[in-house]
Protein backbone atom coordinates (compact mmCIF):
# COMPACT_ATOMS: atom_id res chain seq x y z
CA UNK A 1 0.00 0.00 0.00
CA UNK A 2 0.87 3.51 -0.58
CA UNK A 3 -0.39 4.91 2.51
CA UNK A 4 0.40 3.53 5.39
CA UNK A 5 0.42 4.07 8.99
CA UNK A 6 2.02 2.22 11.51
CA UNK A 7 0.72 -0.39 14.02
CA UNK A 8 1.29 2.28 16.70
CA UNK A 9 -2.58 3.65 16.02
CA UNK A 10 -3.62 -0.25 16.44
CA UNK A 11 -3.72 1.20 20.22
CA UNK A 12 -7.29 1.94 20.19
CA UNK A 13 -7.38 2.09 23.55
CA UNK A 14 -7.51 5.53 25.41
CA UNK A 15 -7.34 8.42 22.13
CA UNK A 16 -8.57 11.40 22.19
CA UNK A 17 -11.58 9.62 20.62
CA UNK A 18 -12.96 8.58 23.81
CA UNK A 19 -16.07 9.97 25.60
CA UNK A 20 -14.14 12.39 28.12
CA UNK A 21 -11.72 13.36 26.22
CA UNK A 22 -13.86 14.13 23.11
CA UNK A 23 -16.33 15.87 25.57
CA UNK A 24 -13.46 18.51 27.35
CA UNK A 25 -12.15 19.04 23.83
CA UNK A 26 -15.76 19.69 22.28
CA UNK A 27 -17.13 22.19 25.50
CA UNK A 28 -13.48 23.90 25.39
CA UNK A 29 -12.92 23.65 21.81
CA UNK A 30 -15.01 27.06 20.70
CA UNK A 31 -13.18 29.19 23.28
CA UNK A 32 -10.17 29.37 21.11
CA UNK A 33 -11.81 28.12 17.42
CA UNK A 34 -13.47 32.05 17.94
CA UNK A 35 -10.03 33.50 17.00
CA UNK A 36 -9.98 31.88 13.85
CA UNK A 37 -13.68 32.21 13.20
CA UNK A 38 -13.23 35.05 10.76
CA UNK A 39 -10.30 33.24 8.44
CA UNK A 40 -12.75 29.97 8.50
CA UNK A 41 -16.04 31.96 7.13
CA UNK A 42 -13.21 33.88 4.21
CA UNK A 43 -11.94 30.40 3.10
CA UNK A 44 -15.87 28.92 3.37
CA UNK A 45 -17.12 31.93 1.62
CA UNK A 46 -14.14 31.50 -1.02
CA UNK A 47 -14.86 27.73 -1.47
CA UNK A 48 -18.64 28.34 -2.29
CA UNK A 49 -17.97 31.27 -4.71
CA UNK A 50 -15.53 28.39 -6.19
CA UNK A 51 -17.96 25.42 -6.21
CA UNK A 52 -20.83 27.67 -7.61
CA UNK A 53 -18.83 28.74 -10.26
CA UNK A 54 -18.20 25.28 -11.10
CA UNK A 55 -21.86 24.47 -10.42
CA UNK A 56 -23.19 26.94 -13.28
CA UNK A 57 -20.62 24.72 -16.28
CA UNK A 58 -21.65 22.16 -14.76
CA UNK A 59 -25.57 23.34 -15.62
CA UNK A 60 -24.12 24.53 -18.74
CA UNK A 61 -23.24 21.11 -20.05
CA UNK A 62 -26.09 19.28 -19.41
CA UNK A 63 -28.57 21.75 -21.29
CA UNK A 64 -25.81 22.53 -24.59
CA UNK A 65 -23.56 19.88 -24.48
CA UNK A 66 -21.36 22.59 -24.50
CA UNK A 67 -17.26 21.73 -23.55
CA UNK A 68 -16.33 23.21 -20.23
CA UNK A 69 -12.84 22.83 -19.36
CA UNK A 70 -13.83 24.31 -16.38
CA UNK A 71 -14.71 21.58 -14.25
CA UNK A 72 -11.97 19.00 -15.42
CA UNK A 73 -9.26 21.20 -14.73
CA UNK A 74 -10.51 24.09 -12.12
CA UNK A 75 -11.95 22.18 -9.56
CA UNK A 76 -11.18 18.38 -8.82
CA UNK A 77 -13.81 18.23 -6.38
CA UNK A 78 -16.57 18.22 -8.88
CA UNK A 79 -14.70 16.57 -12.10
CA UNK A 80 -12.64 13.63 -9.96
CA UNK A 81 -15.99 12.55 -7.54
CA UNK A 82 -17.26 10.51 -10.69
CA UNK A 83 -15.95 7.33 -12.46
CA UNK A 84 -16.01 6.17 -16.09
CA UNK A 85 -19.51 4.57 -15.12
CA UNK A 86 -20.62 7.95 -14.35
CA UNK A 87 -21.08 7.00 -10.57
CA UNK A 88 -20.36 9.43 -7.77
CA UNK A 89 -17.86 7.25 -6.01
CA UNK A 90 -17.21 10.18 -2.98
CA UNK A 91 -19.06 11.08 -0.52
CA UNK A 92 -18.61 14.41 1.55
CA UNK A 93 -20.12 15.32 4.72
CA UNK A 94 -19.06 18.08 7.37
CA UNK A 95 -17.30 17.47 11.12
CA UNK A 96 -15.75 20.00 13.28
CA UNK A 97 -12.43 20.00 14.96
CA UNK A 98 -12.39 19.85 18.23
CA UNK A 99 -8.59 19.62 19.15
CA UNK A 100 -5.62 19.85 17.13
CA UNK A 101 -1.94 19.90 17.53
CA UNK A 102 0.47 20.81 15.79
CA UNK A 103 3.47 20.64 18.29
CA UNK A 104 4.40 17.23 18.42
CA UNK A 105 6.42 14.67 16.36
CA UNK A 106 3.00 12.83 16.18
CA UNK A 107 -0.11 15.12 15.70
CA UNK A 108 -3.81 14.42 15.36
CA UNK A 109 -6.65 15.83 15.43
CA UNK A 110 -10.18 15.14 17.05
CA UNK A 111 -13.72 15.71 15.38
CA UNK A 112 -17.17 15.75 16.98
CA UNK A 113 -18.01 13.02 14.77
CA UNK A 114 -18.46 9.37 15.23
CA UNK A 115 -19.40 5.95 14.54
CA UNK A 116 -23.04 7.25 15.30
CA UNK A 117 -22.47 9.67 12.74
CA UNK A 118 -21.56 7.53 9.99
CA UNK A 119 -17.79 8.74 10.27
CA UNK A 120 -15.44 5.54 9.59
CA UNK A 121 -12.17 4.56 9.44
CA UNK A 122 -9.93 5.21 6.74
CA UNK A 123 -11.99 8.36 5.52
CA UNK A 124 -10.19 10.74 3.98
CA UNK A 125 -10.27 14.28 5.93
CA UNK A 126 -10.14 17.86 3.40
CA UNK A 127 -10.43 21.42 4.53
CA UNK A 128 -11.60 23.89 1.37
CA UNK A 129 -10.54 20.66 -0.71
CA UNK A 130 -7.07 20.46 0.65
CA UNK A 131 -5.78 17.55 2.43
CA UNK A 132 -5.67 17.68 6.14
CA UNK A 133 -5.50 13.77 6.97
CA UNK A 134 -6.98 10.10 7.40
CA UNK A 135 -9.78 9.20 10.13
CA UNK A 136 -7.98 6.49 12.28
CA UNK A 137 -9.63 5.57 15.43
CA UNK A 138 -13.55 5.57 15.38
CA UNK A 139 -15.50 6.56 18.61
CA UNK A 140 -19.02 6.16 19.07
CA UNK A 141 -19.52 10.09 18.61
CA UNK A 142 -15.98 11.31 18.59
CA UNK A 143 -13.22 10.34 15.62
CA UNK A 144 -9.18 10.89 15.22
CA UNK A 145 -7.45 11.86 12.74
CA UNK A 146 -3.71 11.18 11.91
CA UNK A 147 -2.81 14.53 10.09
CA UNK A 148 -0.17 14.68 7.46
CA UNK A 149 1.95 16.14 10.59
CA UNK A 150 2.61 13.01 11.74
CA UNK A 151 5.81 11.26 11.09
CA UNK A 152 4.18 8.13 10.88
CA UNK A 153 1.95 9.19 8.12
CA UNK A 154 3.11 8.90 4.56
CA UNK A 155 0.80 10.28 1.74
CA UNK A 156 1.02 9.35 -2.35
CA UNK A 157 1.42 12.82 -3.94
CA UNK A 158 2.05 13.71 -7.29
CA UNK A 159 3.51 16.88 -9.27
CA UNK A 160 0.54 17.85 -10.69
CA UNK A 161 2.37 19.58 -13.96
CA UNK A 162 3.95 16.24 -14.63
CA UNK A 163 1.93 13.55 -13.33
CA UNK A 164 5.11 12.16 -11.08
CA UNK A 165 4.47 10.70 -8.42
CA UNK A 166 6.52 10.37 -4.73
CA UNK A 167 5.63 9.87 -1.19
CA UNK A 168 4.81 13.13 0.80
CA UNK A 169 5.93 12.75 4.52
CA UNK A 170 6.56 15.04 7.56
CA UNK A 171 10.31 15.30 8.83
CA UNK A 172 8.74 16.81 12.55
CA UNK A 173 10.10 20.35 12.53
CA UNK A 174 8.22 23.23 10.51
CA UNK A 175 4.58 22.58 10.74
CA UNK A 176 4.11 24.47 7.83
CA UNK A 177 6.40 22.57 5.15
CA UNK A 178 6.17 19.15 4.76
CA UNK A 179 8.61 16.58 2.60
CA UNK A 180 8.20 14.94 -0.93
CA UNK A 181 10.17 11.97 -1.28
CA UNK A 182 10.69 9.28 -4.38
CA UNK A 183 10.86 11.97 -6.95
CA UNK A 184 13.40 10.81 -9.41
CA UNK A 185 16.15 13.16 -10.56
CA UNK A 186 15.28 13.24 -14.41
CA UNK A 187 11.89 14.92 -13.43
CA UNK A 188 11.53 18.57 -14.31
CA UNK A 189 11.05 20.56 -10.67
CA UNK A 190 10.29 23.86 -10.16
CA UNK A 191 9.99 26.15 -7.43
CA UNK A 192 5.76 26.75 -7.34
CA UNK A 193 4.58 23.79 -8.54
CA UNK A 194 1.55 22.15 -7.59
CA UNK A 195 1.85 18.74 -5.45
CA UNK A 196 -1.55 17.34 -5.57
CA UNK A 197 -3.33 13.52 -4.20
CA UNK A 198 -3.13 10.46 -6.72
CA UNK A 199 -5.98 8.76 -5.43
CA UNK A 200 -3.81 5.44 -5.34
CA UNK A 201 -4.64 5.30 -1.37
CA UNK A 202 -8.76 5.28 -2.24
CA UNK A 203 -9.50 7.69 0.47
CA UNK A 204 -8.95 10.90 -1.69
CA UNK A 205 -9.96 11.53 -4.48
CA UNK A 206 -7.62 12.07 -7.08
CA UNK A 207 -6.36 16.12 -7.72
CA UNK A 208 -6.98 17.12 -4.02
CA UNK A 209 -4.27 20.16 -3.63
CA UNK A 210 -1.55 19.80 -0.70
CA UNK A 211 0.63 22.56 -1.23
CA UNK A 212 3.28 24.59 -3.79
CA UNK A 213 6.85 23.38 -3.99
CA UNK A 214 8.98 25.86 -2.04
CA UNK A 215 12.60 24.06 -2.22
CA UNK A 216 14.21 21.13 -3.79
CA UNK A 217 17.80 20.01 -3.96
CA UNK A 218 19.54 16.78 -5.26
CA UNK A 219 21.97 15.38 -2.99
CA UNK A 220 24.97 14.58 -4.63
CA UNK A 221 25.19 11.02 -5.68
CA UNK A 222 21.22 10.71 -4.78
CA UNK A 223 18.72 9.35 -7.11
CA UNK A 224 16.01 11.23 -5.69
CA UNK A 225 14.72 15.35 -5.04
CA UNK A 226 14.50 16.29 -1.90
CA UNK A 227 11.65 18.33 -2.22
CA UNK A 228 9.76 20.55 0.34
CA UNK A 229 6.11 21.78 0.04
CA UNK A 230 4.08 25.14 1.66
CA UNK A 231 1.31 23.23 3.13
CA UNK A 232 -1.89 24.74 1.82
CA UNK A 233 -3.81 24.20 4.79
CA UNK A 234 -2.81 26.74 7.63
CA UNK A 235 -2.75 23.45 10.91
CA UNK A 236 -2.92 26.32 13.25
CA UNK A 237 -6.44 27.52 12.47
CA UNK A 238 -8.67 24.69 11.36
CA UNK A 239 -12.31 24.87 12.13
CA UNK A 240 -14.27 23.41 10.12
CA UNK A 241 -13.25 19.88 7.68
CA UNK A 242 -14.49 17.91 5.08
CA UNK A 243 -14.96 14.34 5.42
CA UNK A 244 -14.55 12.28 1.79
CA UNK A 245 -15.58 8.26 1.84
CA UNK A 246 -14.75 6.25 -1.18
CA UNK A 247 -17.66 4.20 -1.29
CA UNK A 248 -15.85 1.82 -3.20
CA UNK A 249 -12.66 1.10 -0.79
CA UNK A 250 -13.74 -1.57 0.77
CA UNK A 251 -13.75 -3.65 -2.74
CA UNK A 252 -10.51 -1.98 -3.55
CA UNK A 253 -8.97 -2.93 -0.59
CA UNK A 254 -10.02 -6.93 -1.12
CA UNK A 255 -9.04 -6.84 -4.08
CA UNK A 256 -5.10 -5.21 -3.07
CA UNK A 257 -5.14 -7.85 -0.40
CA UNK A 258 -5.40 -10.69 -2.95
CA UNK A 259 -1.85 -9.59 -4.31
CA UNK A 260 -0.73 -9.39 -0.65
CA UNK A 261 -1.51 -12.96 0.15
CA UNK A 262 0.41 -14.28 -2.97
CA UNK A 263 3.69 -12.83 -1.59
CA UNK B 1 -6.10 14.50 55.39
CA UNK B 2 -9.05 15.06 53.77
CA UNK B 3 -8.23 18.67 52.70
CA UNK B 4 -5.39 17.26 51.49
CA UNK B 5 -6.73 14.90 49.04
CA UNK B 6 -9.20 17.91 47.78
CA UNK B 7 -6.43 20.35 47.63
CA UNK B 8 -4.26 17.70 45.86
CA UNK B 9 -7.16 16.41 43.30
CA UNK B 10 -8.08 20.21 42.39
CA UNK B 11 -4.29 20.68 41.53
CA UNK B 12 -4.37 17.52 39.63
CA UNK B 13 -7.80 18.21 37.36
CA UNK B 14 -6.34 21.86 36.89
CA UNK B 15 -3.14 21.08 35.75
CA UNK B 16 -4.33 18.61 33.49
CA UNK B 17 -7.20 20.48 31.95
CA UNK B 18 -4.57 23.53 32.09
CA UNK B 19 -2.46 21.85 29.71
CA UNK B 20 -4.29 19.70 27.32
CA UNK B 21 -6.31 22.53 27.01
CA UNK B 22 -4.56 25.65 26.81
CA UNK B 23 -0.71 24.95 26.84
CA UNK B 24 -0.92 22.21 24.24
CA UNK B 25 -1.64 24.87 21.46
CA UNK B 26 1.53 27.21 22.34
CA UNK B 27 3.63 27.11 20.13
CA UNK B 28 6.47 29.72 20.09
CA UNK B 29 9.02 30.31 17.06
CA UNK B 30 7.52 26.49 15.85
CA UNK B 31 8.51 24.65 18.38
CA UNK B 32 9.02 25.98 21.90
CA UNK B 33 5.74 24.01 23.74
CA UNK B 34 5.51 24.12 27.45
CA UNK B 35 4.66 21.03 29.62
CA UNK B 36 3.36 22.38 32.94
CA UNK B 37 1.51 19.77 34.25
CA UNK B 38 4.52 18.49 36.18
CA UNK B 39 3.77 20.66 38.60
CA UNK B 40 1.31 18.24 40.58
CA UNK B 41 4.21 15.72 41.15
CA UNK B 42 6.42 18.84 42.60
CA UNK B 43 4.43 20.22 44.67
CA UNK B 44 2.99 16.74 46.66
CA UNK B 45 4.30 16.74 50.14
CA UNK B 46 8.00 15.38 51.19
CA UNK B 47 6.54 12.52 53.01
CA UNK B 48 4.60 10.95 50.04
CA UNK B 49 5.75 7.68 49.55
CA UNK B 50 7.54 6.64 46.02
CA UNK B 51 5.10 3.74 45.24
CA UNK B 52 2.65 6.63 45.82
CA UNK B 53 4.29 8.68 43.46
CA UNK B 54 4.90 6.12 41.13
CA UNK B 55 1.40 5.77 40.97
CA UNK B 56 0.72 9.09 40.94
CA UNK B 57 2.84 9.78 37.88
CA UNK B 58 1.60 6.81 36.23
CA UNK B 59 -2.19 7.97 36.30
CA UNK B 60 -1.13 12.12 35.92
CA UNK B 61 0.42 10.97 32.32
CA UNK B 62 -1.82 8.77 31.22
CA UNK B 63 -4.44 11.34 31.45
CA UNK B 64 -2.09 13.76 29.48
CA UNK B 65 -1.73 10.70 26.81
CA UNK B 66 -5.67 10.12 26.68
CA UNK B 67 -5.98 13.91 25.72
CA UNK B 68 -2.91 13.97 23.37
CA UNK B 69 -2.49 10.66 21.63
CA UNK B 70 0.81 9.66 22.74
CA UNK B 71 -0.28 6.63 24.54
CA UNK B 72 2.29 5.61 27.19
CA UNK B 73 5.20 8.44 26.35
CA UNK B 74 4.12 11.05 29.20
CA UNK B 75 3.25 7.75 31.73
CA UNK B 76 6.69 6.80 31.50
CA UNK B 77 8.16 9.76 31.70
CA UNK B 78 6.04 10.52 34.73
CA UNK B 79 7.10 7.44 36.42
CA UNK B 80 10.46 7.96 35.91
CA UNK B 81 10.19 11.75 38.03
CA UNK B 82 8.01 9.92 40.47
CA UNK B 83 10.69 7.39 41.07
CA UNK B 84 13.49 9.43 40.93
CA UNK B 85 12.12 12.59 43.21
CA UNK B 86 12.83 11.37 46.93
CA UNK B 87 16.45 10.46 45.98
CA UNK B 88 16.96 14.41 44.26
CA UNK B 89 14.58 15.74 47.13
CA UNK B 90 17.51 13.99 49.68
CA UNK B 91 20.24 15.40 48.10
CA UNK B 92 18.65 19.02 48.06
CA UNK B 93 17.51 20.05 51.11
CA UNK B 94 18.20 19.24 54.80
CA UNK B 95 16.39 16.86 57.23
CA UNK B 96 14.96 19.42 58.91
CA UNK B 97 13.13 21.44 56.09
CA UNK B 98 12.05 18.10 54.92
CA UNK B 99 10.39 17.60 59.06
CA UNK B 100 9.57 21.12 59.72
CA UNK B 101 7.78 21.98 55.88
CA UNK B 102 4.83 19.62 54.61
CA UNK B 103 5.26 20.02 51.12
CA UNK B 104 7.67 22.36 48.75
CA UNK B 105 6.62 25.45 48.11
CA UNK B 106 7.94 29.00 47.30
CA UNK B 107 5.90 30.25 50.28
CA UNK B 108 8.23 28.29 52.41
CA UNK B 109 11.49 27.75 50.89
CA UNK B 110 13.55 30.10 48.82
CA UNK B 111 12.88 31.87 45.38
CA UNK B 112 16.61 30.00 44.74
CA UNK B 113 15.53 26.69 46.44
CA UNK B 114 12.57 26.98 44.54
CA UNK B 115 13.55 27.30 40.69
CA UNK B 116 16.67 24.68 40.93
CA UNK B 117 14.37 22.35 42.17
CA UNK B 118 11.85 23.19 39.21
CA UNK B 119 14.76 23.04 36.94
CA UNK B 120 16.03 20.18 37.89
CA UNK B 121 12.66 17.80 37.63
CA UNK B 122 11.86 19.78 34.41
CA UNK B 123 15.28 19.33 32.61
CA UNK B 124 15.11 15.45 33.62
CA UNK B 125 10.83 15.30 32.24
CA UNK B 126 11.35 17.22 29.24
CA UNK B 127 14.94 15.26 27.70
CA UNK B 128 13.08 11.98 28.63
CA UNK B 129 10.13 13.35 27.05
CA UNK B 130 11.62 14.83 23.72
CA UNK B 131 13.50 11.85 23.25
CA UNK B 132 10.99 9.80 22.88
CA UNK B 133 8.55 11.51 21.63
CA UNK B 134 11.25 11.45 18.34
CA UNK B 135 12.26 7.76 19.69
CA UNK B 136 15.43 8.80 17.34
CA UNK B 137 18.89 9.70 17.02
CA UNK B 138 18.22 11.79 13.85
CA UNK B 139 17.91 15.38 14.03
CA UNK B 140 19.39 15.35 17.47
CA UNK B 141 20.39 18.50 18.43
CA UNK B 142 16.92 19.96 17.14
CA UNK B 143 15.29 17.68 19.37
CA UNK B 144 17.81 18.65 22.09
CA UNK B 145 17.15 22.41 21.13
CA UNK B 146 13.31 21.94 21.48
CA UNK B 147 13.48 20.58 24.65
CA UNK B 148 16.11 23.02 26.63
CA UNK B 149 14.15 25.54 25.14
CA UNK B 150 10.20 24.48 26.15
CA UNK B 151 11.93 23.77 29.39
CA UNK B 152 12.85 27.19 30.19
CA UNK B 153 9.32 27.99 29.10
CA UNK B 154 7.81 25.64 31.87
CA UNK B 155 10.03 26.44 34.28
CA UNK B 156 8.85 30.45 34.12
CA UNK B 157 5.48 28.88 33.93
CA UNK B 158 5.31 26.99 37.04
CA UNK B 159 7.74 29.52 39.06
CA UNK B 160 5.05 31.80 37.62
CA UNK B 161 1.96 30.23 39.02
CA UNK B 162 3.60 29.80 42.34
CA UNK B 163 3.24 33.40 42.98
CA UNK B 164 0.17 33.52 41.81
CA UNK B 165 -1.61 30.74 43.29
CA UNK B 166 0.06 29.40 45.84
CA UNK B 167 1.01 32.63 47.91
CA UNK B 168 -0.08 32.14 51.72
Amino acid sequence: MVVTYNNFQQAKFLTSSNGISGYFFENFAGVFQVFDLKKANTELAEENAELRTALQHYQLRGTNNSKSSYLTERNPLIAMTRDSLNKIVYFFTTARVINNSVNQRHNFLTLNKGRNQGVKADMGVVSAGRVVGLVTNVGDNYSTVISILNERWKLSAKIKRNDFFGSLSWNGRDYRKVQLNEIPYHVPVQNGDTVVTTGFSGSFPEGLEIGIVSEYSLGSGSNFYKIDVDLAVDFRSIVQVALVENRQLKEINKLESLNNDGK
Amino acid sequence: MVNNLLKYSLIFIVSVLLQVLVLNHILIFRMISPFFYLIFLLLLPYDTPRAMLIFLGFILGLSIDAFTNTLGVHAAVCVVIGFVRPAILNKISTRETRESVSAPRISTMSLNWFISYTAIFVTIHHLLLFMLEAFTFQGFFFTLIRAILSGILSIVLIVISQFLFFRK
